[in-house]
């Protein structure tokens, strides 16, 4: 008989997240001399209601656990009781500082099972608006995680540059956060006629504004003590955590799903995957800064195909799927029934099952739907990138300083919507 | 490491000199955009009819189930719309409402639109349910086939519903 190896342990492999409990429970029987804080979930550094039990020795982190589910909304169960139309409303509410790229996953995601083409011209639009939807979401996560670090202008300028953001979506959608744009299909309605002219303006602004962010603290002394070398994931424990987005790309891993399997024609834009190597904070602020500037490049390319298509249609002409034009519905009565249909029942997409992941400037924003072929989807589940990326927090923290983890949570840029969902 | 603090210190120095890009609020309001999605209108025609015939589309249609229609028959010697039937009662819920615009979306006859009022607060649940009497514009308010603001290039969804009165 051949001696047979153990089995490695769980304590042996590495990348392991503890439970809260893991580090509550030997506290409270005593005989410690480490102390536990609980941080959260009405911490203002924790991004949202996020839950940190912290194990302390002296300053120093021993022990990390995320306690997540504050702000769990049920939003795949949900969604089980909507048409697939209806659900879209729903996506805007998980990760409520991308809705669009939430908006984008989820159509996708429902087109596929319906295997419905896009016309171009929607494609395109979904591109520059999802674009402009992760220059908004990483001016976010610079103001809040400069904020953190104590750099205040940096969090003002960057939500001047947001606002504008949002008043584009406004103009597009009706709505600055809740946009909805996005529908299976197509889109909601017709981008403005000003949209390619207010686009450009803010694109003219944007790379000034983002050199104006870089002389605050790119080479700030105190900004590079507080990111260089601090809060590293390395290319191997960022896979192992099945890390996506930026911190992955931080690491060193050329990853980017627009790249490697493009959705909504993708494809045809020109743009880099800026990358880092070492996977601290400090990489993943160059790496989101270089994300800001190629998405600028991104919407200036999607415009300018904008207006080489010219007019056309926005949405799908399959009357199955999208209703009918309103002028169509007072003269035709087969429009007329399409819309009521639509608006009552909705459509029926065949039994089946389809995943659809974007990049979302967390990470990959994944959807699965899985049909039953009746108007409503048997099952939603969304693979969100801050659940995932959360999940390398304690193994980052460890060992570091209490106030490192503050600025590790905010480089990570979890938002607690799509944690949850 | 000086230079890089003078260089920072000099970008806010900067800002000294500038405007302020915020509003002061409650006293200065700012614009919103055509196709903002506001509170609720319900429309009528130019002669004083209601657009709305009940057909409870916009409840069908609403994802959070914030609207309430219940249909009633015209008199045909006084209609409140033309058609059979009008809306004897039409109530939205503003705190279920996520004013998606869908019920705007849905109506065939552009009987309800979304409008810019955005301001909406209430002291008790039940005045945020905003009955039909707070909806419904004056009855000299109504006009032609298309509510004016849909008629403005860029507004929202959609070209006119046209009903012979």
């Amino acid at each position: 008989m051949t001696a047979v190896a153990d089995p490695p342990t769980v304590a042996a492999y590495p990348y392991t997240v503890p439970s809260p409990q893991e580090i509550t429970r030997p506290a409270l029987a005593g005989g410690r001399d480490t102390m536990v804080l609980n941080m959260g979930p009405h911490h203002p550094s924790t991004h949202g209601v996020l839950r940190l039990v912290v194990e302390l020795d002296g300053e120093t982190v021993v022990n990390v656990a995320p306690d997540i589910g504050f702000l769990h909304t049920g939003v795949e169960k949900t969604m089980e009781s909507k048409t697939y139309q209806k659900a879209v409303v729903l996506t805007d509410r998980m990760d409520y500082l991308a809705p669009l790229s939430n908006n984008l996953s989820y159509v996708l995601a429902v087109e596929k099972l319906l295997s419905c083409v896009v016309p171009p011209r929607a494609q395109i639009a979904r591109v520059v608006l999802t674009e402009l939807q992760r220059i908004a979401s990483h001016l976010v996560w610079l103001g809040s995680h400069a904020l953190d670090l104590s750099a205040m202008s940096v969090f003002l300028y960057a939500f001047r540059e947001r606002e504008q953001i949002l008043d584009i979506f406004e103009l597009v959608s009706g709505a600055r956060l809740m946009t909805s744009y996005f529908r299976v299909g197509g889109l909601a309605y017709d981008l403005p006629d000003d949209f390619t002219p207010t686009v450009e303006a803010f694109l003219d602004i944007m790379p000034g504004a983002a050199d104006e962010y870089e002389a605050l603290l790119s080479g700030n002394p105190v900004w590079l003590e507080r990111t260089v070398d601090v809060g590293v994931i390395d290319a191997d424990a960022a896979i192992a955590f099945g890390v996506s987005g930026p911190m992955l790309r931080a690491a060193g891993i050329p990853w980017d799903l627009r790249k490697d399997m493009p959705y909504s024609s993708y494809e045809l834009f020109d743009f880099d995957i800026p990358i880092a190597k070492k996977g601290d904070i400090y990489d993943r602020y160059l790496v989101r800064m270089a994300e800001i500037r190629e998405s600028v490049k991104i919407c200036r390319q999607g415009l300018q195909r904008l207006k080489d298509l010219g007019p056309g249609p926005f949405t799908t002409t399959d009357r199955k799927i999208s209703p009918p034009p309103k002028t169509e519905i007072t003269h035709s009565m087969e429009s007329l029934i399409h819309h009521f249909k639509l608006w009552t029942e909705g459509f029926k997409p065949p039994i089946g099952d389809a995943y659809v992941g974007i990049e979302s400037p967390r990470g990959e924003l994944g959807t699965y739907i899985v049909s039953d072929g009746s108007p409503k989807p048997y099952r939603v589940h969304f693979r969100a990138p801050s659940f995932v990326n959360l999940q390398a927090l304690p193994h980052a923290a460890k060992g570091r300083l209490m106030a490192d983890l503050v600025a590790l949570i905010a480089s990570m840029d979890p938002v607690l919507g799509d944690v949850d969902r | 490491m000086l230079g890089e603090i003078v260089k920072g210190l000099r970008t806010t120095f900067k800002y000294l000199f500038k405007k302020p890009v915020t509003v002061q609020y409650p006293e200065v309001k700012r614009p919103v955009r055509e196709r903002f999605r506001g509170r609720h209108e319900l429309k009528r025609f130019e002669n004083g009819m209601e657009r709305c015939i009940g057909c409870a589309l916009c409840a069908a249609a609403c994802p959070a189930d914030a609207i309430l229609v219940i249909p009633g028959e015209n008199d045909p010697a006084h209609p409140n719309s033309p058609g059979e039937r009008y809306a004897a009662t039409y109530e939205i819920n503003m705190l279920r409402c996520i004013f998606c615009g869908y019920c705007e979306d849905a109506c065939p006859t552009n009987a309800i639109v979304l409008e810019h009022q955005y301001e909406l607060a209430y002291y008790d649940r039940k005045s945020a349910i905003y009955t039909k009497e707070m909806l419904l514009v004056p009855p000299d308010k109504g006009h032609g086939e298309i509510p004016p603001i849909l008629q403005e290039l860029n507004r929202r969804p959609s070209p006119p519903a046209q009903i012979d009165l």
